[in-house]
């Protein structure tokens, strides 16, 4: 049988050859360990990358369940934030409409928001006459040919004041000031509805938090569940690399890449899973928007929201990869 | 200087029975050994004791410079990688090739790719399988596999070469070629400690031999 001649010939003259050749082996290591280590990173990388399609069809249906998991939250934080810009585009300022005695002639009116506009608790009035009120009512009401047959106007003169502060204690307040004075007969705040709709969209912002929790810690547990599987399958492996001086970090490797990989093919198919929805939504919501005469155009995810998804999804596959490899990794042990 | 020594060594599993009981040897660099006794004397357990597989209930054991009854779980893999090991049941995997089973230490050991080939060749030619490298394993006969075990166990040259039963199920004219390549492997400087009950065998090799009985060592001397 052969020998290896480079190292067996001068260690036959001199017996304590091992010392040496522990240090032949160190000097290699550390010259070129970085190197190697990279070149190990691709290779296992890559290694994994091919082990995840060795068995397509499992890895199709976990994927699938990832990236349904993924786009749920995804796509509906994606329509509130469309909400969100709808809302944004109203007038978010509230407004106290002051609807003046029907008694007051038009100068009365005038002198009366003038005099308004010095109180410090206002930023701004704009007197709506009666004459304006009936031709805004006419145009926009629709009731037109009856306000026609009416002898004089029935609409009081509005004043829409703009309150200097407006915070939701404060708000109150300044209507009550406001109606105390003689000129109005009522004053109302017109805040209501913006409020519903605020708290609206703050409980549908809850829901799709919960939920987007609920559904990351499936995502987690699928990819958790994916690994612990394939650990199950490469145990053998494991015990040998265990045998010949496999760090848990080198064991750990593989899995980890596994992991990754599952987050971003879960990602890039919860992307694509959220922008068909958007696709199919898109003709109903134009068409909707054409109807309350608005230019509304539906957003998609964009680029910080796929950044995101992206993230999220890499992180928690690495997580779930993480938590079932640690799990694993002190129960195999060669015996 | 001593490499492997055992201190007064016991190991007591929970269920009472004694597997080891006061063992006390060294084993010097570059030294070969064969350690013997009927099956269930201890020889594994004390084979596994060095592999850090087990630790000791009382005595002390020393690798090199290192006492492992103090070695960390993270040191264990350092630990490990200066020890070759060649089983009965071989643990080679069967779902690579004979060059990618004996390259494995070397990719732990963190080896270029080149230079890692270069030595598992090495390793392959001197047990005879250079021309069986891209085989499975499980397509090889039972001696090959051993001798795939044997590659992988020295291909990244470590200090000590330990073997649980190597020649178990081998006939007898295999056996003699494996141990005659433990011989050589001891010859250009590893240390090699092989349990064996094949006392025939022991005989003829004519190296220090260490009987172990119900988990005492009994006799240690030339065979």
């Amino acid at each position: 049988m052969a020998v290896d001649n480079r190292n067996a010939r001068p260690e036959r003259r001199e017996p304590p050859a091992p010392v040496r050749r522990g240090a032949e082996q160190h000097r290699i290591a550390l010259r070129d360990r970085n190197r190697n280590w990279r070149r190990h990173h691709l290779l296992v990388a890559r290694q994994s990358w091919s082990r995840l399609f060795a068995t397509p069809l499992p890895t199709l249906i976990t994927l699938a369940v990832l990236a349904i998991a993924l786009a749920l939250p995804g796509f509906l934080l994606t329509g509130l934030a469309n909400v969100q810009r709808l809302s944004d585009g109203w007038d978010h300022e509230p407004r106290i409409s002051l609807y003046l005695r029907a008694d007051l002639d038009d100068a009365a009116a005038d002198r009366f928001s003038r005099s308004l506009l010095l109180r410090d608790d206002l930023a701004s009035v704009e007197l709506v006459s009666r004459e304006q009120g009936l031709i805004e009512f006419r145009q926009l009401s629709g009731f037109g040919n009856i306000v026609d047959l009416l002898d004089e106007n029935p609409l009081p003169a509005v004043i829409l004041a703009q309150p200097a502060r407006t915070g939701l204690t404060e708000l109150p307040l300044i209507k009550a000031r406001l109606q105390e004075l003689p000129e109005v007969d009522e004053a109302v705040l017109d805040m209501e509805w913006l409020q519903r709709l605020n708290a609206f969209v703050l409980l549908a912002e809850r829901t799709v938090l919960v939920l987007g929790l609920l559904l990351a810690l499936a995502v987690l547990l699928v990819v958790g569940n994916t690994i612990r599987l394939a650990i199950e399958s490469r145990r053998d492996e494991i015990v040998v690399a265990k045998l010949v001086g496999g760090t848990d970090a080198w064991v750990r490797r593989p899995f980890l890449y596994s992991g990754v990989w599952y987050g971003l093919l879960g990602a890039v198919l919860a992307w694509c899973l959220i922008q068909f929805s958007l696709l199919l939504l898109q003709e109903p919501v134009t068409e909707l928007a054409r109807l309350y005469r608005s230019d509304f155009e539906p957003s998609g995810l964009g680029f910080a929201g796929a950044l995101l998804l992206l993230g999220c999804s890499l992180v928690l596959g690495w997580l779930g990869a993480w938590l079932a490899v640690g799990h694993h990794m002190r129960e195999i042990e060669p015996s | 200087m001593a490499l492997i020594s055992f201190d007064n060594v016991s190991k007591r599993y929970p269920s009472g029975q004694e597997a080891l009981s006061n063992v006390s040897f060294t084993l010097r660099e570059g030294e070969m050994a064969f350690l013997t006794g009927h099956s269930g004397a201890g020889k594994s357990t004390l084979l596994r004791m060095i592999m850090l597989m087990e630790r000791p209930s009382q005595g002390d054991v020393v690798v090199g410079e290192q006492n492992l009854s103090r070695l960390a779980r993270r040191e264990l893999p350092y630990h490990r990688r200066r020890i070759g090991v060649v089983f009965q049941n071989h643990q080679l995997l069967f779902d690579r090739s004979v060059f990618e089973n004996v390259v494995l230490p070397l990719q732990i050991c963190g080896y270029g790719a080149e230079d890692a080939a270069r030595r598992v060749r090495a390793a392959l030619n001197k047990v005879g399988l250079l021309d069986k490298e891209k085989f499975n394993p499980i397509s090889l006969s039972s001696g090959e596999q051993q001798r795939v075990g044997i590659a992988r166990a020295i291909v990244h040259k470590p200090q000590v070469l330990l073997a649980d039963e190597p020649t178990g199920n081998l006939d007898p004219q295999l056996s003699e070629e494996i141990m005659k390549l433990f011989q050589q492997f001891n010859r250009v400087g590893t240390t090699v400690l092989i349990a064996s009950h094949d006392l025939g065998l022991i005989e003829r090799m004519r190296h220090r031999t260490l009987v172990l009985r119900n988990g005492r060592l009994i006799a240690d001397g030339r065979g």
